[in-house]
């Protein structure tokens, strides 16, 4: 281990900042816990400019000692390319800090605030002395309680528009009344309607989420977890050994609260999907059922199966030979996925970083957005250090533990799953169908057609507000302006009668993509200005952008406007935008600083809907 | 690992408090080493425990006011 530390120094001074990287991401791995945590964070530091960090504020308002998990969390947030700057309330001062709009918590404007409060600070009568409690004193503390909780909730939403993460209230371990607790509706049932109240206040309100702190104890086992000197010497409830278990936690939250999460999974199919090498020992010799050790490898197919249910867009990258990998895929009984759940496949005897790097290519997606899962260290190791970009699933050396070692990465944590999401693996593989049709056909004409493309274009709604928002906070690459609105800000436009708000639903004859485009124009003096035009990466190439405008046009004309404009904002990512305006016949009227201005003359006839492209129109 | 228990506390202790290895001897205690205030004594004492897989009583923790004192009960509790 030292000879390791040296090793990172010695990288960090020859600047090769990747390799320092992959070392430091491997001592973690190895050894996380308190002692190397200061250690991995400043070494961390000198290296940052070489590793895109998101930056978050994040302020833990808590009732115990949270100090010595601080630095796990930085180091363990710097793993994962987060960089948190971390602010801690003091004691069970948290319901005055709330209500002080000069508050250091407010000064520090969060962007999370993590609300880490024991049962016996938040429920002291029901914890501590529930066995001298009425009925009715019991039913008070629970109400009282929750109330509690929904003033700091609403509080703190009056000031900042920060997320919440509430950890649950513990359920005691041995109640008060012994056994006869889990007879009646006893200690542990008060403490459960709490935490019934949590659930509902997070229900209730936007970005207000539950830790559920029973099932992280439970999953540790309490008496690992718990160390009851500790607590009374320094108000530290969780032994050390479990510390970096809290911060592993709460990552589990900030991953996706800050957006630092993978779109796609690529998985590897030898002593990983199944027990064995396909190529040796085949169908008969592989390893795949129900029992062991063959169970291993099929509980790790249904963690896959669970993250593509998920939204999670799965994809084979393998060292094989294609035919008979495939054959094992389609016919092996003990396969829990198949080949319709894979979007991708890269099967071959290239270099893993190549098939990864071509992967992020075809399903359209940055490597940044890739997640890597391999029995074999050193493919590991080869991907970490040629791509830093993409996340390695950790796995232990022992089969028996893949599936939990994924079911913890956090970067597939998702805070909230739209019809959308449910349907997105599905709707990736039929992406592929849809190209190796193209593939098949004469001519582009001829693919389009053999599509049989509907699209359905209707007035935003408030069934579909939040998903137009939605895209115009994440489409990066037709996108015309990139403007992001809110949900409030889409609500506050389609007020005004200048404005309209489209959104675009596109299906085929491999599915229905669902809601896909969304365009926000505003027509005034006779000019219908196209302030936000954008299209999922999904659908863009076939046409269906045109299908789209020209509905615009015909909308824009219908008002009284003689010119349709629009404006082009280049960014790093929207380069399959840059030509649209111009191939559809407007003039440019004006260009500079990574902008340019297109107008077209309603007047003329033109712009009209391909016909191969069916249109539904809704009118507003 | 390998390393000593007093090769590993030293370890501890010089990332605890930033320092390297050579810098930290048994001696070193709150009087010689910059930072060993309460909070980063909780730290010291939190990352031997959870590296060495043992758990000081609250009396050892307050007593233990130098490296080497540490070291000394680590390997009392480790050789037992």
């Amino acid at each position: 281990m030292v000879i390791l530390r040296d090793e990172i120094d010695r990288e960090i001074e020859a600047g090769h900042s990747a390799a320092a990287r992959a070392m430091l991401v491997q001592l973690w791995h190895q050894s996380a816990g308190p002692g190397i945590a200061g250690f991995v964070s400043s070494r961390f530091e000198k290296i940052r400019d070489a590793l895109g960090l998101t930056k978050a504020r994040v302020s833990i308002l808590r009732s115990f000692t949270v100090e010595p998990i601080v630095p796990l969390l930085r180091a363990g947030g710097l793993v994962g390319g987060l960089d948190l700057e971390i602010q801690i309330g003091d004691f069970n001062t948290y319901t005055q800090e709330v209500l002080d709009p000069g508050s250091k918590l407010y000064r520090f404007e969060p962007h999370i605030v993590i609300v880490a409060v024991q049962t016996s600070e938040a429920a002291p009568d029901l914890w501590e002395s529930f066995a001298d409690l009425e009925q009715e004193a019991v039913e008070a503390a629970v109400e009282r309680s929750i109330e509690s909780y929904r003033q700091l909730v609403e509080n703190v939403r009056s000031r900042s528009r920060a997320a919440f993460v509430i950890h649950s209230l513990q359920i005691p371990p041995m109640p008060a009344s012994g056994i006869l607790d889990a007879q009646e509706a006893g200690q542990s049932a008060a403490i459960g309607r709490i935490n019934e109240g949590i659930r509902t206040i997070a229900r209730q309100h936007k970005n207000v989420y539950v830790l559920d702190y029973n099932n992280l104890i439970a999953r540790r086992g309490f008496a690992n977890w718990n160390d009851p000197r500790k607590w009374l010497m320094a108000r530290l409830p969780i032994s050390a050994n479990e510390l970096n278990q809290m911060a592993r936690e709460w990552l589990r939250f900030i991953h996706p609260l800050t957006g630092r999460v993978c779109k796609a999974l690529a998985v590897d199919l030898d002593n990983t999907l199944w027990g064995g090498v396909i190529g040796e020992e085949g169908m008969e010799g592989i390893k795949l059922d129900e029992n062991y050790p063959g169970a291993a490898y099929r509980q790790l197919q249904r963690v896959i199966l669970d993250l593509y249910r998920r939204g999670i867009i799965l994809a084979v990258c393998s060292k094989n030979n294609p035919a008979e990998a495939m054959e094992a895929i389609e016919k092996h009984p003990g396969m829990l996925l198949r080949a319709e759940h894979f979007a991708a496949y890269r099967i071959n005897w290239n270099d893993k970083a190549q098939n990864l790097r071509e992967l992020a290519k075809e399903l359209n997606i940055g490597i940044d957005a890739i997640a890597f899962l391999d029995d074999n260290p050193v493919e590991r190791e080869w991907i970490r250090e040629q791509l830093p970009e993409v996340t390695i699933v950790e796995l232990p050396d022992d089969p028996m533990g893949f599936a939990d070692a994924l079911r913890q990465a956090p970067v597939f944590e998702r805070l909230e799953l739209t019809e959308e999401d449910k349907v997105r693996g599905k709707m990736y593989v039929e992406q592929r169908m849809r190209s190796e049709l193209q593939q098949t056909a004469s001519s582009l004409e001829d693919f389009y057609r053999s599509l049989a493309m509907s699209v359905k274009i209707a007035p935003v709604t408030a069934q579909t507000l939040a998903r137009t928002a939605q895209l115009t906070q994440k489409t990066n690459q037709f996108n015309m302006t990139t403007r992001r609105y809110s949900e409030e800000q889409v609500k506050e436009m389609l007020k005004s009668p200048q404005w309209r708000a489209y959104t675009l639903s596109a299906a085929d004859r491999f599915g229905d993509n669902g809601i896909v485009g969304v365009a926000l124009t505003r027509c005034e003096n006779g000019v219908c200005e196209i302030d936000s035009f954008l299209l999922s990466c999904r659908v863009i190439g076939r046409t269906i952008e045109t299908a789209f405008l020209a509905h615009i046009a015909e909308d824009a004309r219908r008002v009284g406007a003689r010119t349709l404009a629009g404006n082009f904002v280049a960014t790093k990512k929207n380069a399959p935008a840059r030509d649209f305006y111009e191939a559809h016949g407007f003039a440019k009227v004006a260009e500079g600083e990574g902008q340019s201005r297109w107008e077209y003359s309603l007047d003329k006839p033109g712009l009209s809907v391909p016909a191969w492209i069916s249109v539904n129109a809704e009118e507003r | 690992m390998g390393e000593s228990i007093e090769a590993q506390v030293r370890q501890i202790a010089a990332d605890i408090f930033g320092t390297s290895r050579e810098k930290i001897t048994a001696e070193s205690s709150p009087e010689t080493l910059e930072g060993w205030d309460s909070v980063q004594h909780l730290n010291l004492v939190l990352a031997v425990e959870q590296q060495l897989g043992i758990q000081f009583a609250p009396e050892e923790i307050e007593q233990m006011q130098s490296v080497g004192a540490i070291i000394e009960v680590a390997g009392h509790k480790l050789n037992q």
